[in-house]
């Protein structure tokens, strides 16, 4: 930027807040408006731990992690399927729609022409698909399972199946910044030096994006984790009583089970639903705050 | 790399001349192979959607083989997809509602009010609340919003499912989608138009409000326009929380069972594969695909058309 230009946005910014005219009744109540609407979102958030985690509070101990749901005795009613369930369908959805993922995002940013109708036709594409109702996503896998003979619903392969598709347009949008934040004269710098486009990706793109992408399949396999609608679809039971031992087990997951249980209207079954949303949150939340520390320790900025 | 085949360049042999340096390109099958798969991956993108149309068409033609068009767009009881959709567009509205007021109003603050470093703190605050489970807001509507906010503190006759209790979380649940696209619009308003407002001597709410937001007003269209896609979408806080009765009726205060929340209680139930009760879930899910599939294109060109603007 010119300097010209940077001290006309300073003078702007000082115009903007050091002038009187901003003190107006109008302004201030407009302001209050503002800040209302962006500390709304945090408000509820704060309502909704708090009153699901009051009302989760007997539920606390270790049954909860070891014991598998009882309708008999809700109020011993555990979550180990779920979780466990949760974690088989978190593994294997990484697998189907991890190198996929970024094998689409390197082609569509290091040998794709954006010019192309047909390149310009997958971007479309992958906007339109990452906001198709996650919903829609557990018929196509439901289909794909039957088209590939297997006969049993609810099993990890097509709970995993559908969230896969389900996240592989976050995944290849997300990879696609991070591989275009490297900058460019790494790539130069590396095909100057004689290197194939392929070479260039390999050995100096794709470890520079890396901290990025990670983040951005974290994020796309917390937003898998708490999905329970895909799951419904492709037939996953509320409850299972015993632990997923591979592809074709049958299988639940901890949205599942809170989904069932809540839609029952005992209270007791409320209680375990509660405390089950709270186990869900903290994985979400670990999810999340190891993005987080990945991007800080790890992002470079050029 | 190089070294085995091509010879690199540099002094040599007994001449003592340089050798001629190979500037030929090597031949790289394995890399040709890699680039297949690049495009392969990339092409099942496209796949899907083909896929998501190809799996829904058989059952959907199988099940217009047995119930007429005319008995699908109708208020029957059984097959009739007209409540579903009047309880979709009153959920659907409610949360606009909520989420487009609140939305824009955190979009505009974070765009024009925020420092770069308090905005680099609150945007994650108002994008956590996209990171809660849709079941887990479910749950928030049907065991604190209805009965503790609606019953209890504003003393409201209302059903135990409701439209108005989804809505309104649902609501919840889109303003981090509507706030986020509205701030890159808004954002990209030159900063020029901002100056010569400001030297006009508005102040920055009327410069917020009367130049930058018109300015911006199609990228902030696309994102309303997404966040209702989202909405109409969205299945497990409906599937909970609005109810499971057709109900073609316009009262907020009543259960009202949506489109996502049909195909959930369908699909959840005991219907075998290739019935007619079970097809119903694929013609629901293909007029749920196609209503979101055009709203998304809608905000797709509005969004490609505003960034030509600047």
């Amino acid at each position: 930027m010119s300097i010209a230009a940077t001290t006309a946005r300073e003078v702007t910014a000082q115009l903007a807040t050091g002038k009187s005219k901003d003190r107006t009744v109008g302004s201030l109540v407009f302001l209050c408006a503002l800040w209302f609407s962006l500390f709304f979102g945090v408000m509820v958030l704060v309502a909704l731990i708090a009153s699901t985690a009051i009302k989760g509070a007997p539920r606390f101990d270790a049954e909860l992690l070891t014991n598998y749901t009882s309708i008999v005795r809700p109020e011993t009613a555990g979550f180990r399927a779920g979780i466990l369930g949760s974690l088989w369908l978190m593994l294997f959805t990484a697998i189907m729609a991890v190198p996929l993922g970024i094998a689409a995002a390197v082609y569509l940013e290091e040998f794709a022409d954006p010019n192309k109708p047909w390149n310009r036709l997958i971007e479309v594409n992958l906007q339109n698909l990452a906001a198709v109702p996650s919903i829609v996503y557990g018929l196509l896998a439901v289909a794909v399972m039957a088209l590939l003979g297997f006969d049993d619903a609810g099993i990890v392969l097509g709970g995993a199946l559908a969230l896969a598709l389900l996240i592989l347009p976050v995944i290849i949008i997300t990879t696609r910044e991070a591989v275009r934040a490297v900058p460019r004269e790494i790539r130069d710098g590396s095909l100057a030096l004689g290197a194939t486009v392929w070479q260039t990706t390999w050995r100096q793109t794709l470890p520079s994006a890396v901290p990025g992408i990670a983040t951005g399949t974290i994020l796309g396999l917390s937003r898998a984790i708490g999905e329970a609608a895909p799951l419904v679809v492709v037939g996953l039971a509320g409850s299972v009583l015993f632990d997923p031992e591979g592809m074709m087990s049958k299988v639940t997951a901890l949205p599942m089970q809170i989904y069932s249980l809540t839609s029952q209207s005992r209270e007791e079954l409320r209680e375990a639903a509660s405390a089950a949303i709270i186990v869900l949150l903290v994985m979400i939340l670990g999810l999340n705050a190891l993005a987080i520390y990945i991007r800080n320790k790890f992002q470079r900025s050029w | 790399m190089s070294t085995t085949t091509a010879g690199p360049a540099g002094p040599s042999n007994a001449t003592g001349l340089p050798a001629a340096p190979f500037l030929g390109a090597k031949r790289r099958p394995l890399e040709a192979v890699i680039k297949a798969l690049l495009i392969i991956s990339a092409m099942l993108s496209i796949a899907i959607t083909f896929g998501i149309i190809a799996a829904l068409i058989r059952p959907v033609i199988d099940f217009f083989g047995e119930i007429p068009f005319s008995t699908f767009f109708s208020n029957d009881q059984q097959f009739g997809v007209l409540p579903l959709v009047v309880g979709t567009l009153m959920v659907t509205v409610i949360a606009l509602v909520v989420a487009v007021p609140l939305g824009l109003g955190a979009a505009m603050y974070l765009s024009e009010y925020a420092s770069r470093r308090a905005r680099k703190v609150l945007k994650p605050t108002v994008e956590l609340l996209a990171g809660v489970p849709s079941v887990v807001y479910g749950f928030f509507a049907l065991t604190f919003v209805t009965p503790a906010l609606l019953q209890g503190l504003l003393n409201l006759e209302i059903g135990f499912t409701n439209a108005l209790a989804a809505g309104l979380v649902l609501g919840v649940m889109i303003i981090p989608t509507i706030a986020s696209l509205a701030e890159d619009a808004l954002s990209a308003v030159p900063q020029a138009m901002r100056q010569g407002s400001l030297a006009m001597g508005a102040n920055r709410m009327q410069t917020t409000v009367r130049v930058v937001l018109p300015a911006a007003i199609s990228g902030v269209a696309a994102a309303i326009v997404l966040g209702m896609s989202r909405a109409i979408g969205e299945t497990m806080i409906v599937a909970l929380a609005a109810g499971a009765q057709k109900n073609s009726s316009l009262d907020i205060f009543e259960g009202h069972q949506t489109m996502t929340g049909f195909m959930a209680q369908t699909a959840g139930g005991e219907n075998p594969v290739g019935s007619l009760e079970y097809n119903t879930l694929f013609a629901v899910g293909m007029l749920l695909f196609l209503i979101t599939l055009v709203l998304n294109m809608i905000s797709i060109s509005i969004v490609r058309r505003f960034r030509q603007a600047y």
